[in-house]
């Protein structure tokens, strides 16, 4: 028997999810919110200290003042039954019945294996803002931030603004790549305005194109980082590298219910309908498009899931024109052939297990290099190698089954007893 | 209301705001390492998102809690691997 029960669920309270449970609510529809954070608004809008943007304000404060069911700090691990899904929370578990699902899980960050990698300091560029905001003192702190893509400008500026010695950003991909981009930029007034105010915030520290680092250093704990630009190779000291390379939707419930996928995420009809009926999937868990997409697709899958695709389809022209932007955003961040060679032999791919990619390579696919050495069977169950590895070997991770996270023994015996 | 939580990292006193993370106080408690790997590297906190499991600690005696998910709470233990 299920604990709870729901119109709509939506798994995820990042701006996707906000906006989906916003605009079902309105439509007239019960609805429940689930997130594995203590609280809504997702990475992008993770509260520092009481600072969050005012569009993030304003859908926060939407969300509170219509009657959504908020579930925190929970996460799914099972779907035992149709139009259900399993639960764990910090102080146990429940289940919740839906008549339709939107799975606004997101996107992580992709991290490539170099050696040093795995030292402790050595972060994801969003993983360190995260503890930054949480209140990890960066003031005076040497920071390199490296790898691709936006987020690493955005990270750049939080980090300076509160007071850290920011060394130089190291981005990949090429600067007539990315000049290319601006001149799309030109086409997106809000994106331009925004990309100015990071140059002003960011004078003076150096931003290299077609740069990135080859190792890191440390004996219990990162002490320099090794950067490659061209062909020149130097070594910089610093407390904490900020590092990943763009980033790849969670879409492990997704498949998980059965959902058909897309070559950039969780495949979708024109009403961020699944190949599932009554499962919708909305932002950057049907590919990476950044936070104005993420708003309208949440939009649409909130208005459809509750019945009301004529609201839905209002939206269809907004959302085009933000996908436009995505897509020129992976052509300009597109990572290079040369970070294929960045891992050794020896170094760890699979940080769960301490498996090398020497060993991994000597496999012929994902399913043989997990029954032989074990990478991918983790508890992150191959959320952090399986990007790393789409990327080094594509190979593509394949089947998902529950539980989708690690889950307490009770919570799994539960279900079985029922 | 006292904004003000305690508790105690590795038995050392440690205060922070309330809402704080428990992957922050760690760290704020001077420590980088959260658990050695099955090799016995040290590892601390990577994705700072709950996915990669690095930054697990043992809170009040559970073990493999995700210290990045967890705000901190008044006269909560956490300890790290040594």
């Amino acid at each position: 028997m299920p604990d709870r029960a729901c119109d709509v669920a939506v798994i995820g309270a990042g701006p996707a999810g906000l906006a989906a449970a916003c605009r079902a609510a309105e439509s007239g529809a019960r609805v429940a919110m689930v997130d594995d954070n203590p609280n809504p608004g997702g990475q992008i809008w993770r509260a520092a200290a009481g600072t969050s943007p005012r569009e993030a304000a304003r859908w926060l404060h939407a969300v509170k003042a219509s009657n959504v069911e908020w579930i925190a700090g929970a996460r799914v691990f099972a779907a035992p039954a149709p139009n259900r899904i399993a639960l764990e929370t910090l102080d146990g578990g429940c289940e919740l019945e839906y008549r339709s699902l939107i799975l606004a899980t997101g996107a992580r960050e992709r991290f490539l294996p170099f050696p040093g990698w795995t030292l402790p300091n050595v972060m994801g560029a969003g993983g360190l803002q995260a503890l930054a905001k949480s209140g990890l003192p960066i003031e005076g702190r040497k920071i390199i931030i490296a790898g691709s893509g936006p987020l690493l400008l955005a990270v750049a500026k939080f980090m300076r603004s509160h007071g850290a010695d920011l060394r130089l950003i190291a981005e990949q991909a090429p600067q007539a790549k990315l000049l290319a981009f601006g001149l799309h930029l030109a086409g997106h007034p809000g994106k331009l305005v925004q990309a100015l105010g990071l140059r002003t915030v960011l004078l003076g520290i150096p931003y290299l194109t077609s740069c990135w680092p080859i190792s890191a250093q440390g004996s219990e704990k990162l002490e320099s980082v090794t950067l490659r630009r061209g062909r020149k190779t130097w070594t910089e000291p610093c407390n904490y590298l900020a590092c990943a390379f763009g980033l790849i939707p969670n879409v492990e419930i997704a498949v998980l219910l059965g959902c058909r996928m897309s070559v950039s995420g969780v495949a979708v009809d024109e009403y961020q309908q699944t190949s599932v009926p009554g499962v919708y999937s909305a932002g950057e868990a049907t590919g990476i498009g950044g936070l104005d997409l993420a708003l309208a697709e949440g939009e649409i899958a909130g208005y459809a899931a509750a019945g009301r695709s004529d609201r839905a389809r209002e939206r269809f022209r907004g959302r085009e024109s933000y996908r436009r932007f995505a897509d020129a955003l992976e052509q300009a961040f597109s990572l290079r052939e040369e970070l294929k060679s960045l891992p050794q032999d020896d170094t760890l791919v699979c940080r769960c297990e301490d498996v090398t990619l020497g060993r991994v390579r000597a496999c012929s696919g994902w399913r043989e290099a997990k029954l032989h050495t074990r990478c991918g069977m983790g508890p992150c169950q191959g959320r952090v190698c399986g990007g790393a590895l789409e990327f080094l070997t594509g190979w593509r991770v394949g089947s998902v089954r529950p539980p989708v996270f690690p889950a307490r023994i009770e919570n799994l015996a539960r279900r079985a007893g029922t | 209301m006292d904004d003000t939580v305690r508790l105690l990292v590795n038995g050392t006193p440690v205060s922070v705001p309330a809402g704080t993370m428990v992957s922050t106080a760690v760290a704020m408690a001077g420590s980088s390492l959260f658990r050695r790997s099955v090799s016995g590297e040290p590892r601390g906190p990577l994705c700072g998102m709950g996915i990669c499991f690095e930054c697990r600690v043992t809170i009040n005696g559970r073990a493999h809690c995700r210290s990045c998910q967890m705000a901190c709470e008044t006269g909560m233990e956490v300890r790290t691997d040594a």
